[in-house]
């Protein structure tokens, strides 16, 4: 009878403890904030490169073309800015993941061709800015200290935005 | 001299109405500008008429478009470049950018 609740307590405690850990562990750098941004522009352009290399679809290779032109003009200014602040980009779990997940799907489509690769690049541009999105808003720029980083990423959060919309007009054309 | 001295008749109320009262249009066309930056089309002027300007004018890091749904204007517009479109006729246009469907406007157009 008396375990179970000081158990419990225990249990309760160690729970507000690891969560506030977690918390300040999340709590994530301006050089890693860069990293991040710098890295989800890296793996669109990638699979950018290789939709362009695949696909014979018009509409598919014109979005892939916007997907290399809008992340590369924004990580070219992703670029200037840390140089100008001088901050160095810092390799992090969630750069890691992003790149590991991106790895994977690159290597599904690279299996695919015709109509079912145009299908999948389409649908995954979709989850992938999804996600990117939510990483941006909900974490990325509320920790962001510097304003010039910021708004930096707001315009990044609004350029993703714009393209997961297209995304979806995309994959509703391929249907 | 001469309006000097209709204005100062003509009294304070009908300078008034006078300032309400539009101006006549002369046969020059004008010239409006639209400004693009951070993935938003600015402001659509008002009072528009058949003859005018659209001019178009990317700010941003993007390339756009200035696309009309209508089919009458198609403006490619990269980095820091600037496009024109001719009103031709009266009516409501609406135009997006082909690359960033979020990006819209409406001009309307009259006689
Ligand atoms: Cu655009």
């Amino acid at each position: 009878m008396f375990r179970k609740p000081s158990f419990l307590l225990a249990v309760t405690m160690s729970l507000a403890a690891s969560s506030a850990m977690a918390q300040m562990a999340a709590k994530t750098t301006d050089p890693q904030i860069a990293h991040i941004a710098y890295t989800a522009g890296q793996i669109d352009i990638a699979a950018a490169e290789l939709a362009l290399k695949t696909s014979q679809n018009k509409a598919v290779k014109d979005f892939a073309e916007e997907m290399v032109r809008d992340h590369t003009a924004v990580n070219k200014q992703a670029l200037a800015l840390v140089e100008k602040l001088k901050v160095k980009p810092e390799d992090n779990d969630t750069s890691k993941s992003l790149t590991a997940a991106a790895a994977k799907k690159h290597e599904e489509l690279s299996k695919l061709s015709g109509a079912a690769f145009d299908k999948a690049y389409a649908q995954n541009e979709v989850a992938y800015h999804q996600t990117v999105n939510g990483a941006l808003a909900t974490v990325l720029i509320p920790d962001a200290q510097n304003g010039e980083l910021k708004s930096l990423l707001e315009t990044g959060l609004k350029l993703f935005k714009e393209h997961q919309q297209h995304a979806e007009h995309l994959v509703g054309q391929l249907k | 001299m001469a309006v000097r001295s209709l204005m100062v008749a003509s009294g304070a109320l009908s300078l008034g109405l006078l300032a309400f009262m539009p101006l006549p249009r002369g046969a020059e066309p004008q010239v409006y500008v639209i400004e693009i930056d951070k993935l938003a089309f600015g402001p659509a002027p008002a009072g528009l008429h058949v003859n005018d300007i659209v001019e178009w004018r990317n700010s941003d890091i993007f390339r756009h478009t200035a696309t009309a749904s209508d089919g009458s204007f198609d403006i490619d517009l990269p980095p820091s470049a600037k496009g024109q479109t001719v009103l031709r006729q009266p009516g409501v246009i609406d135009y997006a950018c082909r690359f960033h469907p979020g990006m819209k406007g409406r001009l309307e157009v009259v006689p």
